[in-house]
């Protein structure tokens, strides 16, 4: 852990009144972003308009590239050069990133991308929500590996989860995607920008061997630390299947070995890596799962069942990925029946499905377009109430 | 005696993987002998960054620093990215026609247009050769490949004239056959600012010259007979330049790079 570094262009701690975009922009910068790289695209366009204006001001660089291709390789390049570099997109956008998604994943280079989900498939509806990016954030690109998707529900958590979306990036030498929404990213509501003391920062853990001595990619470690360039350590960084030097090989063992750790990197750290809300689902007979702007109605629905007698709490996964299914699967142990709502027409559900076995899990399907009221909440809480 | 130019690769992986007889050969030699008489004894000050297909070889594995071998089409985003966050370092990017004019063609026309501080290397061997030899941007019209059984019906693209009109500061082609003026182009290029692509015309013994039933030498000596100067290309009738190879130096100025470009809109 290290310290914010105090820069008097950064947003000072206080109480502010922003969009969850910009938040998201305000969040990076503290973090320690100093690279941004990015394509207009509707709704994420605010937080590449902010960074044009803020990253000069702390010393970093913006760039506008000519594809979304483009943005996220350059960020990838960013990153190997030793700066910590973001970008931002929504769907269409981030389904052309896919491929450089894997080769981070795979040279294990750190990269934040915040994607702001809006109504699909295809062009879809620019302008209005979705949360239907669920599953492309994990399956997206081709082969196994494994990255990080933080699910805000606030500017306030626009603001939170971006800064930890910069320090598991760096730690694990992963992606990190902060899958927001149209909603969320648009919302203007209370941030609170703590005293940076408080703030926790996390930079790359660097080599501690020689030039000569270091292996880029040993499997001594399960997170190896990172040279990058202009250090004199000759990294060799390819996505083709490498040995702990880094060179190409089809050798089935040093495949398996690096295939296996850049898995169990995230796999076996998942308990500390995932997060997520519950309120009143101690004693509930139906936990509604929802998350970003679904979860905002599905709590005042729960508040409502509650008032009516019903026993109905909430379960917020802040993580989608990793999902934090230990705990639903505590929290249902007691035969509590599960309630999924999300703006699609069933991905998260699959999820709970796979983790939940006891009991009863329902869906409530939704297109794109709109967020369900807690009153359409609240009526299917009223359909599928164990009686 | 070990080879002077050893000290430029790294020593676990030579030999190279290159066919025999493969002009990438060729264009490492320039390439190293440009460095030689730059006087860099490393390459310590160097970044190199390739997409895929065999030219994208030359320094993954191959070539002694750091170096990111990343997607194809995509160096040269990568190489902007690591140039900005590193501007003292010297970034090059090497790829093939496929890599760089084709699946990447649109990185290269808006890293031209921003005169962004890069080098780039392309080696034109006019077809996809670590695939199988298919059609290519490059592909003359008319050629048969793997993919063009009954001949090319497409006209190719003459990348150094895009990049040369899309604004880049230098821009030369030649073929391997021309080798002290590819090596004189390389160090001319290292030693500018701004964008500069330099394209090196070179046989595949494997998926082009035995199709034609050329021997490497051979085909080498008929890119050198075929080859016309771009002073004089200019008498020609546009049909016979599409039968020629157009070698030179089709730009070389000296407007300010991306990098310089950043500080004079941030100093208005």
């Amino acid at each position: 852990m290290s310290k914010v570094e105090i820069d008097n262009r950064l947003l000072k701690p206080g109480v502010y009144f922003m969009r969850g975009n910009d938040a998201s922009v305000e969040g990076a910068l503290i973090a320690g972003c100093r690279f941004f790289a990015g394509y207009p695209i509707t709704p994420s366009n605010e937080i590449a308009t902010l960074m044009s204006r803020r990253l000069p001001q702390v010393g970093g660089i913006y760039m506008q590239f000519e594809d979304e291709i483009g943005s996220i390789m350059a960020v990838l390049g960013a990153s190997n050069g030793g700066v910590k570099s973001m970008t931002a997109t929504s769907g269409p956008g981030f389904s052309l990133m896919q491929e450089a998604i894997g080769l981070a994943a795979m040279t294990e280079t750190p990269a934040v991308i915040v994607e702001v989900q809006r109504g699909g498939p295809s062009t879809g509806l620019p302008t209005q929500v979705g949360q239907g990016d669920v599953m492309q954030v994990k399956w997206g690109s081709h082969g196994d590996y494994e990255i990080v998707a933080y699910l805000p529900n606030s500017p306030q958590e626009m603001f939170d989860m971006t800064i930890k979306a910069f320090n598991t990036a760096w730690r694990y030498r992963v992606p990190v995607v902060v899958l927001s929404d149209q909603m969320i990213g648009h919302m203007r509501e209370k941030v609170v920008v703590p005293p940076y003391e408080e703030i926790e920062i996390v930079e790359r853990r660097r080599p501690e061997e020689s030039p000569e001595e270091f292996l880029p990619f040993s499997n001594k470690y399960l997170i190896p630390p990172m040279a990058v360039a202009g250090e004199g350590y000759r990294i060799h960084v390819t996505g083709l299947a490498h040995n702990e030097k880094g060179y190409p090989t089809t050798d089935y063992e040093t495949v398996r070995k690096l295939v296996t750790r850049l898995v169990r990197k995230i796999r076996d750290n998942e308990r500390d890596i995932a997060e997520y809300e519950e309120f009143m689902a101690d004693d509930a007979k139906l936990i509604i799962v929802s998350f970003g702007i679904t979860s905002r109605s599905a709590k005042k629905a729960v508040r409502d069942a509650r008032s009516k007698g019903l026993k109905v709490g909430l379960f917020r996964p802040k993580t989608a990925w990793p999902f934090p299914y230990w705990r639903l699967q505590e929290l249902t142990n007691n035969g509590a029946d599960v309630l999924v709502v999300e703006i699609n027409m069933g991905q998260m559900y699959r999820v709970v499905r796979e983790h939940v076995r006891s009991s009863e899990v329902y869906n409530m399907p939704l297109t794109p377009g709109a967020c369900p009221s807690p009153e359409d909440i609240y009526k299917k809480i009223e359909e599928v109430y164990p009686r | 005696m070990k080879h002077p130019y050893l000290r430029y690769l790294r020593p676990e992986n030579v030999p190279t993987v290159f066919c025999p007889g493969c002009g990438i050969g060729i264009v490492m030699k320039a390439l190293f002998q440009a460095f030689d008489e730059l006087g860099y004894e490393t390459l310590e000050e160097f970044v190199f960054v390739s997409g895929i297909g065999c030219s994208a070889w030359i320094p993954s594995p191959h070539i002694l620093a750091d170096s990111v071998h990343t997607l194809h089409g995509r160096a040269i985003p990568v190489a902007t990215g690591i140039k900005l966050v590193k501007p003292d370092l010297n970034v090059l990017v090497i790829g093939g026609d496929g890599d760089i004019a084709g699946i990447g063609g649109n990185h290269l026309l808006h890293a031209a247009r921003r005169n962004m501080d890069l080098m780039v290397i392309m080696i034109n061997n006019q077809v996809y050769g670590m695939t199988g030899g298919q059609l290519a941007p490059t592909t003359p019209y008319g050629m048969k490949t793997t993919t063009t059984p009954y001949g090319n019906p497409e006209e190719p693209m003459d990348t150094c004239d895009i990049v040369a009109s899309a604004g880049a500061n230098y821009v030369a082609r030649w073929t391997v056959g021309h080798y002290l003026q590819l090596k004189d182009a390389f160090k001319k290029a290292m030693e500018k600012q701004g964008f500069r692509f330099v394209e090196a015309v070179s046989q595949c013994p494997s998926r082009v010259s035995s199709r034609i039933g050329l021997s490497p030498a051979d085909h080498i000596k008929y890119y050198l007979r075929n080859s016309v100067d771009i002073r004089k290309a200019e008498e020609l009738l546009p049909e016979e330049r599409m039968e020629k190879i157009i070698v030179g130096e089709y730009v070389d100025r000296n407007k300010p790079g991306y990098l310089e470009k950043i500080k004079m809109v941030m100093r208005r």
